[in-house]
Parts: C-alpha cells; sequence; structure tokens
C-alpha cells in the first residue's frame, strides 16, 4: 500500500481555490454537493497545482462537476471521457487526470471505454458515481439498477440484471479499486487522496443519492441505523470485523466468504485478513461478491498494485526511439535510399 | 545461343499483373513499378485485390491484381486498358480478360491450366485450346514447372518453390521492357536478409524468367519505352497512404509540437497508423484505440492538452467518430480526420475505392456543425494537403476533414520530393497570461478562433465542453439569442478560411463551351481526358477541388463562363449537390437566370473512371 502522503506545513491552496464560482445546479440534497465539496478539501490537501488538475466527464448529472471545479475541466459527450481522458494523459502526463462519470455514462453507454482505459492501467483517477438511476434524463433504470425494479421506463419492473462496477473493475485488472459513499465525508475523502496519490487507473465508485428519482436508495446498507451491522470497512493487513459491537467477522468456506460470530473464532488464522496489493484478483472479487442483504457491503480500497502504466509505457517507447534513432530527421525520412535524379536537361 | 530480337520504341505500357491473392501478384507489381521509376519513366499504379486475405484459392473473388502504366510521357492514370495481360490462373484470365486491349500481349501460366482449376474459374472448355483468345498476342509459359526447373538447386522445402514463380514471371517481363532485374535482386537480398535461402531461391527464379525471354524464340520483339521528360529533381516513388504518414510526420517537425495519431484498424486507412508508429522519435505518438470513437476521442483529448490530435478512418469510421466531431465543432478545438474513403454505404467493398463521403463530411452531424473540408487529388499531394489541413484546424481552431480514398491511397507514383526548406511554416502560439479573469470564447478579429490556453497554465483555468457556451464567457448558456450568434460565429469562422487559402486554377481557357469540375482523386482521370480534348481542338476546360468547403472564393466566378459544367464523381452526385446549392439563382443573385448548368457524370463500381469514359462524356455535350 502507498503510505498516505504527510500533509506539508505549508499548503498553497485551501478550499475555496477550487471552487470555480459557476452557479451549482444540482437538486437541493443531491448527493453530488458532497462529492464536490469533498473533492475541493481533498485537493486543497495536495501540492499539485491547481492548473494540472483536469477534469473530464461525459453527460448525466455527475458530469455537470468540471464546470465547479476551478481547476481546467471538459464536460465531453456521453461515455466517452475515459477515451479523451486517455489522449489528454499520454500526451501530457504531468497533468493529473480525473475523469467523472456515473452510472449510465460509464457502464452502460461509455461501458467499452471504460473497460479498456482499466485494462490499460492509464494513470487516470475515475470517480464512478452511482445512483442506480437516470437522473439527467428523469428517471429511467440504470445498468446498476436492481432486477424488478420500477421506473418510468419499466412500469412493469426492470428485467435488466445489474451489473457491479467494482467486478468490470476487476475484470480489467484495474490497479486501483475503491468504494465509498457520499453520506460519509470523511471516508470519501480518504479514498480520494489514496486514488489521487495512485499511479495507474484509479477506479472508485461512490454510492451517491439521488433525491428526486432514486431517493434513499443505498440506505438500507449506509443509513445512519444500519450501516454498522450491513457496511464492512476494508483495513489493510486487518480481518474484516463489522457490527454494532464489532463482534462479527468475515471468513472464507470453501470459495465462499462467510459471516462467523468473532467470539465463538478459536484459531484466529481462519479469519479472512484483507490484503489490498493481492497481485492475483480472485481476492478482490470475493469482496464484491459481498452484496446486501446476505452479507455486509465493503467500503474502502479493494486492491491497491503496482504496474507500469499506459502513459508511461508509450513515453518509454518514444524515449528509446529517439534514445535509438536519434532525433527525427525530416531530411532523412523523406530521402530516403531508393531516390533517383532526374537531371536537368538544359544544362547538358 | 541468344535468338535475335527487334528492339521496338513505343510511348506507353499499361501492364496488369493479376493471378491468386495468395501469389505475389501485388509485391510483383510493386517491383516493376520500382524498377520503371528508377529508370526514369513516369509511372502510375492501381492495385486492386480482395478484402479477403485468401480466398479460397483458385476462385474469382481470389483474384488479385496490380496495374501500371509507365510511359515517356507525363502520365495522370494506370491506364484505362492493360496493353500487357500476365495471368498467373484460369481465374484471373477470366476475370481480367475483357479489360485486355484486342491484340493485345496475353502471357499465360499453362501450369496452372488444370481440370480443376478452370473448373473452379467457371471455364467450361480450356480457353488455351478452344480458340477464345485469338483476338491477342498470346505467351504461353509454363511458369510453375519453369521455376521449379530452375530451383533444383535452391535449398528450400519443395512447398516454397512455387511462391517464387512471380518472381519469375517478373523476370520475364523485365526482359520483354528491356528493364535490368538489378533493383529487385537487390530488394530481394534486403528483404529476405534473415532468410538467404529464400533470397537466393527468388533471385534464382527472377534471372531465370529473364533468361527466358532471352533465349526462347517465343517472342519476336522487344520494348523500349525511353525516359519520360520530367521535371528536374529528386523523386521517389510513394502511395498515397504513405505520402499522408509522411506529411504528418513532417507536421510534428514543421510546427514543433507533438502530434497523438488516434486510430482503429480499417481498411484502406491502417497503412497510415503502420507507418507513423515507426515514427516514435519524431514526437509522433499512435494510440490503437478500442474503437473509432475513442481513437477520436483520444486525439481530441490531445488537443485539449495543447497538441495536434489527429484519427484516421473510412466512411464506417466516420460515423461513429461523428459524435466526437461535433464536440470539437462546439469546443472549438484543432482536430483532423482523415478519411481514406471506401465504396459504401455501410461495409460496402472495403478494398474498393469511391468518393461518396463528400456530403457526410459536410453534412454528418446533428445541428448546424460546419467543418472545413481538404481533399487530396494525387498520391503524392497526399502530403501536402494533410499539412495544409493541419495548418487550418490549427488556425482556426476547427476540426478539418481530410479526403483521401483508396485509389489514392494504394495508387503510387513518383514524387518530386520538396526541399525540407520549402515547407510551410506553421506556428501557434498559446496564451500564456491574462489581464482579469480569463475569457475562452474570445475571438481573433481575423480568424474568430477563440485562444487556445492549454491544461497547465496558471491563472487560466478554464472549462469547455459540447454544452452550448455564452460568448466571450464561455459559462454554460441557454439564452436564446446568444445560441444564435455562437451558432452563426461557427459558420463564420468556417467561411473565413476562404480569404486564406488559393483561388481554383483553369486548366484550359477561362471560357468555353464545357467546364469539367472535379474533387479528389478523379484528378489523373479527368485531366488526361481534357487535355486530349483540347489537343484534339475541342471546347473544354478542367477545374479540380482541393478545397470543398469553404469553396475557393473565385469558384463562382470561374463556373459562370461555363454554359456547362461537367462533374464526373465516383458517387451519385455528392460535389454536385454542393455547387448546386451554393451557385442556384436563388442562393447567389449574381448567377441570375438559372443559376448554373451542372450535369453529374457518375460511377460507383468500385473503379476509378477510364479516361475514354469520361471523354464521351464530354463529346456528348459539345
Amino acid at each position: 500500500m502507498t503510505p498516505v502522503q504527510e500533509i506539508p506545513t505549508h499548503l498553497p491552496y485551501n478550499k475555496e481555490d477550487f471552487v470555480s464560482g459557476a452557479e451549482v445546479r444540482w437538486c437541493p440534497g443531491c448527493g453530488d454537493y458532497s462529492i464536490l465539496s469533498v473533492m475541493q478539501r481533498t485537493l486543497a490537501q495536495f501540492t499539485t497545482l491547481r492548473e494540472n488538475h483536469v477534469f473530464i466527464s461525459g453527460i448525466g448529472c455527475s458530469s455537470r462537476f468540471p464546470y465547479y471545479m476551478n481547476a481546467y475541466g471538459f464536460h465531453t459527450i456521453h461515455g466517452r471521457a475515459p477515451a479523451i481522458a486517455t489522449g489528454l494523459k499520454c500526451t501530457r502526463p504531468e497533468l493529473t487526470v480525473w475523469v467523472v462519470t456515473g452510472d449510465g455514462d460509464g457502464l452502460s453507454i461509455g461501458g467499452n471505454h471504460l473497460m479498456h482505459t482499466m485494462r490499460r492501467n492509464v494513470d487516470l483517477n475515475i470517480i464512478l458515481v452511482n445512483n442506480e438511476i437516470y437522473g439527467l434524463t428523469k428517471g429511467q433504470y440504470s445498468p446498476t439498477s436492481d432486477k424488478g425494479k420500477v421506473t418510468k421506463s419499466s412500469p412493469d419492473g426492470s428485467i435488466d440484471y445489474p451489473i457491479n462496477p467494482l467486478c468490470i473493475a476487476i475484470a480489467a485488472e484495474a490497479t486501483f479499486i475503491a468504494r465509498t459513499v457520499d453520506t460519509d465525508p470523511r471516508h470519501m475523502g480518504q479514498i480520494l487522496a489514496r486514488a489521487a496519490q495512485h499511479k495507474g487507473v484509479s477506479f472508485v465508485e461512490i454510492y451517491q443519492n439521488c433525491i428526486i428519482f432514486n431517493k434513499d436508495v443505498h440506505v438500507p446498507i449506509t443509513g445512519r441505523e444500519n450501516r454498522e451491522d450491513r457496511a464492512l470497512y476494508l483495513e489493510d493487513g486487518k480481518p474484516l470485523i463489522f457490527g454494532k459491537n464489532k463482534d462479527k467477522a468475515i471468513a472464507l468456506n470453501g470459495f465462499k466468504t462467510e459471516i462467523v460470530d468473532l467470539a465463538s473464532v478459536k484459531d484466529q488464522s481462519k479469519l479472512l485478513i484483507h490484503r489490498e496489493n493481492d497481485p492475483a484478483p480472485n481476492y478482490a472479487y470475493l469482496l464484491t461478491q459481498m452484496e446486501y442483504p446476505s452479507m455486509p457491503v465493503p467500503f474502502g480500497v479493494f486492491r491497491c498494485i503496482e504496474k507500469p502504466t499506459y502513459d508511461q509505457m508509450l513515453n518509454d517507447q518514444v524515449r528509446l526511439s529517439i534514445e535509438k534513432k536519434g532525433k527525427g530527421n525530416l531530411e532523412k525520412i523523406l530521402y530516403t535510399d531508393d531516390v533517383w535524379t532526374i537531371e536537368d536537361k538544359r544544362k547538358n | 545461343m541468344p535468338h535475335k530480337t527487334i528492339e521496338k520504341e513505343i510511348e506507353a505500357v499499361t501492364i496488369r499483373f493479376a493471378g491468386d491473392s495468395g501469389d505475389g501478384m501485388q509485391l510483383t507489381g510493386d517491383q516493376f513499378t520500382d524498377t520503371s521509376a528508377m529508370m526514369g519513366n513516369d509511372i502510375a499504379t492501381l492495385p486492386d485485390f480482395p478484402a479477403e486475405i485468401r480466398a479460397p484459392q483458385g476462385t474469382l473473388p481470389g483474384v488479385s491484381s496490380f496495374q501500371i502504366q509507365f510511359s515517356k510521357h507525363e502520365v495522370f492514370t494506370a491506364g484505362d486498358a492493360p496493353d500487357v495481360l500476365v495471368v498467373m490462373n484460369p481465374a484471373a484470365l477470366r476475370v481480367n480478360l475483357n479489360d485486355l486491349v484486342k491484340g493485345g500481349l496475353l502471357v499465360i501460366n499453362t501450369d496452372s491450366f488444370t481440370e480443376e482449376n478452370l473448373k473452379k474459374a467457371g471455364w467450361k472448355s480450356n480457353p488455351l485450346l478452344d480458340n477464345s483468345l485469338k483476338d491477342y498476342s498470346l505467351m504461353q509459359v509454363p511458369v510453375s514447372s519453369l521455376t521449379k526447373n530452375a530451383l533444383q538447386q535452391a535449398k528450400i522445402k519443395p512447398t516454397e518453390v512455387d511462391r517464387c514463380k512471380n518472381f519469375f514471371a517478373l523476370g520475364l517481363m523485365f526482359w520483354v521492357y528491356g528493364r535490368t532485374p538489378d533493383h529487385t535482386i537487390k530488394w530481394i537480398n534486403e528483404k529476405f536478409a534473415k532468410k538467404p535461402e529464400i533470397a537466393e531461391a527468388n533471385v534464382m527464379a527472377l534471372k531465370a524468367g529473364h533468361n527466358y525471354g532471352d533465349i526462347t524464340e517465343t517472342l519476336q520483339s522487344r520494348y523500349v519505352v525511353k525516359k519520360a521528360d520530367i521535371q528536374p529533381g529528386v523523386y521517389r516513388k510513394i502511395t498515397g497512404n504513405e505520402a499522408t504518414a509522411l506529411g504528418i510526420v513532417a507536421a510534428a517537425t514543421i510546427t514543433g509540437k507533438q502530434i497523438l495519431y488516434g486510430s482503429y484498424p480499417i481498411t484502406p486507412a491502417s497503412d497510415i497508423l503502420h507507418q507513423l508508429s515507426k515514427r516514435k522519435n519524431f514526437n509522433v505518438k499512435t494510440f490503437q484505440a478500442e474503437d473509432e470513437i475513442a481513437a477520436c476521442g483520444a486525439a481530441l483529448g490531445a488537443s485539449f492538452g495543447g497538441n495536434i490530435g489527429i484519427t484516421a478512418t473510412s466512411g464506417p469510421g466516420v460515423c461513429l467518430k461523428s459524435e466526437m466531431i461535433n464536440l470539437a465543432v462546439m469546443a472549438e478545438l484543432p482536430l483532423v480526420i482523415i478519411n481514406v474513403q471506401r465504396a459504401g454505404p455501410s461495409t460496402g467493398m472495403p478494398t474498393k475505392t469511391e468518393q461518396s463521403d463528400l456530403l457526410q463530411a459536410m453534412f454528418g452531424r446533428n445541428g448546424d456543425s460546419p467543418v472545413a473540408i481538404v481533399a487530396a487529388s494525387t498520391p503524392t499531394n497526399c502530403f501536402d494537403y494533410i499539412i495544409e489541413a493541419i495548418r487550418i484546424a490549427l488556425k482556426y481552431m476547427v476540426p478539418v476533414f481530410f479526403m483521401s480514398d483508396g485509389y489514392l491511397a494504394n495508387g503510387s507514383e513518383p514524387w518530386k520530393l520538396p526541399k525540407i526548406s520549402e515547407l510551410p511554416r506553421i506556428k501557434v502560439e498559446h496564451p500564456k497570461t491574462s489581464e482579469g479573469p480569463f475569457l475562452p470564447f474570445v475571438r481573433n478579429e481575423q480568424t474568430l478562433a477563440r485562444p487556445w490556453a492549454v491544461p497547465g497554465t496558471p491563472g487560466l483555468e478554464h472549462r469547455i465542453g459540447g454544452i452550448e457556451k455564452a460568448d466571450k464567457t464561455g459559462g454554460v448558456s441557454y439564452d436564446p439569442a446568444n445560441h444564435h450568434r455562437m451558432t452563426e460565429l461557427r459558420r463564420e469562422k468556417i467561411n473565413r478560411i476562404a480569404d486564406d487559402i488559393p483561388p481554383v486554377q483553369v486548366f484550359g481557357e477561362k471560357k468555353a463551351k464545357v467546364l469539367v469540375l472535379g474533387w479528389g482523386g478523379t484528378y489523373g482521370s479527368i485531366h488526361a481526358a481534357v487535355a486530349e480534348l483540347q489537343n484534339e481542338g475541342k471546347s473544354v476546360s478542367a477545374c479540380h477541388l482541393n478545397y470543398l468547403n469553404p469553396f475557393p472564393k473565385n469558384l463562382g466566378e470561374v463556373l459562370k463562363n461555363f454554359p456547362t459544367i461537367l462533374v464526373p464523381e465516383l458517387n451519385m452526385g455528392n460535389l454536385l449537390f454542393m455547387i448546386r446549392a451554393q451557385f442556384s439563382a436563388g442562393a447567389d443573385p449574381s448567377f441570375g437566370g438559372e443559376g448554373i448548368h451542372a450535369v453529374g457524370y457518375n460511377k460507383v463500381s468500385g473503379q476509378p473512371f477510364k479516361i475514354k469514359e469520361i471523354k464521351e462524356k464530354i463529346m456528348a455535350l459539345l
């Protein structure tokens, strides 16, 4: 795990430096307000220059995000932000590039780009705001909506099986995978900071509340009443313990996780210990399969491994090419070995 | 003893090599071309191959051919019809025989005329025996068995021997036209440097073919095509795709900017990607994306970062990129989209040429969404016009289409190499500071381009996007009057490019009975047809467009002087539609009366125009 960067004594920024001043137009009570505020506060903890942060988004409520950040921003087209961010990062590797997307933008119309960007390990920070509904188009089911979900476009209940965003990230072998929630700003801040520090693609799913079209969809897991029993906060190197009294843990039974009563476990080594840096994706995948209501839902960093990034490898190839062939000489590639000369007959 | 042959001098020859797609016909044609070019002839080529890598052997769909015209004069096309046809199997004969001029030389690999191959090609009886080739000068050569004999000492596997037969055929044709095999021998030795035994076998086959011409009495005469009287200079042979790739590399050098070339493999554009991926030391990065959309997106992302974003594809890919191109229109960022056109719609005929995507480039996006369009008209000027497309994109902060086509992309001709010092200079400035808040949509008074402030510049942080922006400030705006004004500005910006491009030239008299107006890859056929008719004293001129949007400023004035305008296109009337719209009496009152009188001549067979076809059409209008 990458250690959390020490906070320097003189930070160049405070939160307000990252507020663009554009009028924020999300619905009152929208979970995006919290994400925006935590992002602004988080960036103020870093020494990365403001002009080096770039926010790229697609289409949807959350994709308005760049307009509200005082940084460089590009509000693009539906689902394509990862592609645009890839082109930017490949040519300007010194920039810190953020992609802000949603469950529809990232997993439906832009599923292809999301998958390929993660498998290439482009050094981007991807924030996927998941409210399990299409908000901007006013309330249709999304690829993360539960089967049976009644919406404007599914009056008899959705017959789509939902997709689990973190499973996609693991299938694509993203090198940093995490989950957090809009109602826990402290946790979200830690996760965003970790995502920013990670070299390689960072994929963060944020459970978010759409107050208009899918109110309280995450409350059964993250609500004040429920979260201690239904949410599990991952800590690297520690057992997966949860419950109001911290009395329950997770153990492995064959290929499945199961809940065990901590007091009844005699051999602590039987407990599952959280390892972010397991190079094989199998363990992180097991965690994604812990779903409500049968299991507590994990929050935190599922996976954090080191792997050369696409942009780094591309720039390495450029460097090697120059070392090997020398800096490109136009004359040489125009005037090749197989040229021929037509003499000026007038001279003869 | 070598027999005496008569040497006859001729002006120009068109040869077509045809065989199975595994017979190496493209390579054979390419080598014949290289040698002819180096011997001082002018040349033009037309490769024609199936989309399948290996269609079933010996069948009609598997036939691949390569046509070359070489001449002591300047040539503009690969020739209407071959004077010489070299066929390696019955299928190749069946597909190509109709094109061979009557009395033309027909060289046949007789070994392949087996009952099975004849059946596969649909010959009811053997054409070598039934007198059906009586109209041609027939040269029957058992190429396969002669190659086998010649390679008895070769150190290669028996299965590899037959694959050398194309070099035998090439050697023979070298002899017929008095070409030296030296260049090809050198090429073989370089190409197969790591497999010397293969190199040796191919050279043996090539020499055997050459000697065969010398020692047998099959041919009564050899032909000499003297050096062409072409402009002095240093030349190399080049295809349109190669020239496009070199233009991109040159643009990186000229501008001092990094280029990101985003592409998804597609025929016939992929070669540009292959060429550029070897040029990382020229500040050119290639990105093979997951799809056409991402290829264009990555290019646009690079442009946002202050670099040159280029994406290339063919028509079907443009369909997918259109949303991204529209984003570039709205965000007012430079972007170059290369469309190497092919026969459509949909998948169409991937390896066949067409120029039917002009209206797609013009209009294939939602909203009022103008883009600039330039088109190459010869393989070599792909180099100049891709640089021009980049220049316009950077100067006006707009997407620019660069139109090429399958014919230009794969066809080759000699290229008089430009002097590096004579290449255009392109300078780009990015704002570094701002007095007061930075306004991303304040415009340059002359070009109407907005400032290209790039991430990483302190104090100029700003947001852009596909949503309508307020004039000057760039804030999100739904104001009705603002949207109208921004739409006009985006159009005016494209229109002003007309002040920055050369006027169109008329070839021939400025007033005549007929003007032949073309664009893009049809230049060679149109120019040759009009030149021939002018020599015959006919009242016809030609005009060829490389700028399609906006048109050159003087185009209307040029058109006014011709009572009839013929627009030959390899589509159903794209340019015709555009000039009728722009130069109608309604659109341009200066035309008066009924506006221009333009008629189309349309061909969509996947093949370029023949000179003869255009001449006949002009004659009908005179």
